[in-house]
């Protein structure tokens, strides 16, 4: 079958055509790059809500709950949970789905498990686009559940429109809630297991901390001093359904509107991160191209030792890269 | 560009059926990680059905089913059966658990590519999900 068929297979509907399609994507093949090309100008209607949070603190379960939710609203919704892959074999355990197989067999619910095959940050390198597919494909609501995170894996809050961060009432004391990093990127910021003790106080703690110095936001960006968002804290439990529809109701309020896509700051940061992950790609590809192979072993062989630092040797080889267009 | 021979083979384990025990399941997912492998686990206690759209969305290259309670001659037939009424042909089936040598004939003619019995290592699995992967053409 052709490429373009399988695009637009995908987008009529054909749940086949658009698992196929996603795995060309995730391989990176031309053929997934071909088909993109026809679906790409479909995309951007989707509302991409990016789920993360340290490892058990109920992500995959926090999704499938939000699902069952817009499923109940009769809303088609597409799900890629990504886990980590091994630096050492390459292998990878996908355990995301157990917690989602209750819809396993709803059509209007698909849900890809994406290995993150090397690339860091929380997310595999192929999700935006992978999520752009499924976006052509008629979901209007995209969860992209990260790896399990720790502190500072922040990227999924570049390419998604609304960041949530799930955190367990076990997640420590109020100095944790003012460190640096993930929660600084969240929209929303959910306390789950809301049935066990001391989520209340977490959530307590968390809204203290995270609000606090709101009123210098304005003059910070008056001034141009970029700030950090000021997240929403809510309390759920994904096992007994308690804040479910609540969390469902403040993310659709975060929905972007279908003219805000042409400058909104999610979009472009979203634009920029997929451009410079695929640039990277590209000038790597051409690195190893054969026919540079030996001006490349030089130049690492130089910087192994100790002859050029590897600056030099960095900007070395983008010289030769910008010599001519093969690779 | 990644060489598609290059790329990881995608696993689907499988727990159809009511028993609870997964321990097996659980150390072959973890032994074929170990060999390389993308391994979707779902858990226990799926329906046929289940298999075949987690399959179907993941488009994996493997289906591997473990099963220790008896009802593989009822559940394994509908899995195939589910499998190539959705297309899916080209995926290599396979099974393991407590499975008697008798049903094998019948189960490799409902399209189960093979029944790997207790003792069976991990490398074996491994060796023989490379050997017979079918290769695809987009």
């Amino acid at each position: 079958m052709t490429d373009e068929t399988l695009a637009e297979r995908a987008r009529d509907g054909d749940r086949r055509a658009l698992a196929r399609l996603l795995t060309e994507v995730e391989n990176r093949t031309a053929a997934g790059e071909a088909a993109l090309k026809t679906l790409y100008p479909l995309a951007g209607r989707a509302h991409l809500v990016g789920v993360t949070g340290a490892p058990g603190s109920g992500k995959s379960t926090m999704v499938a709950a939000l699902t069952g939710e817009a499923r109940k609203q009769g809303r088609p919704v597409a799900v890629i949970a990504i886990d980590p892959s091994s630096p050492i074999t390459g292998g990878a355990i996908l355990g995301d789905r157990i917690r989602m197989q209750i819809h396993a067999t709803d059509d209007d619910v698909f849900i890809r498990s994406m290995a993150s095959r090397g690339h860091s940050g929380g997310l595999a390198a192929s999700t935006v686009a992978a999520a752009a597919v499924m976006d052509a494909s008629g979901f209007g609501l995209i969860f992209i559940e990260t790896v399990g995170t720790g502190q500072s894996e922040v990227e999924v809050a570049a390419i998604a429109d609304t960041t949530v961060v799930v955190q367990s009432p076990e997640m420590g004391d109020e100095v944790q809630a003012i460190k640096a990093g993930l929660l600084e990127v969240a929209d929303i910021v959910v306390v789950n297991k809301a049935d066990r003790p001391g989520a209340d106080r977490a959530a307590a703690q968390l809204r203290a901390m995270l609000t606090v110095g709101a009123s210098a936001d304005r003059a910070a960006v008056a001034a141009g001093r970029p700030r950090p968002k000021r997240p929403e804290v809510m309390l759920s439990s994904a096992l007994t359904g308690k804040g479910v529809p609540e969390l469902l109701a403040a993310l659709d309020r975060r929905a972007p509107s279908p003219g805000s896509r042409l400058a909104d700051d999610a979009s472009l940061k979203r634009a920029e991160a997929q451009i410079s992950g695929i640039l990277a790609q590209r000038i790597n590809a051409r690195l190893h191209d054969p026919a540079r192979a030996a001006a490349r072993a030089e130049t690492l062989k130089a910087v192994a030792a100790h002859e050029i630092d590897p600056f030099t040797a960095a900007d070395r080889l983008l010289a030769l890269l910008g010599n001519d267009s093969a690779g | 560009m990644t060489d598609a021979s290059a790329r990881p083979i995608k696993v689907l384990i499988a727990k159809p059926g009511l028993d609870g025990h997964d321990r097996g399941a659980k150390v072959l997912a973890r032994g074929l990680r170990d060999e390389g492998f993308e391994v979707i686990y779902t858990g226990l206690r799926q329906t046929p059905e289940m298999v075949v759209s987690a399959a179907l969305q993941e488009d994996v290259d493997v289906v591997g089913l473990s099963i220790l309670s008896g009802a593989h001659m009822t559940l394994l037939p509908k899995i195939t059966a589910g499998l190539h009424e959705r297309g899916m042909d080209d995926v290599l089936v396979t099974a393991g658990g407590i499975i008697p040598d008798d049903d094998i004939p019948q189960l490799e003619q409902a399209g189960v590519a093979r029944v790997f019995g207790p003792g069976t290592t991990i490398r074996e699995v491994a060796e023989y999900i490379r050997a017979n992967v079918k290769s695809r053409g987009a």
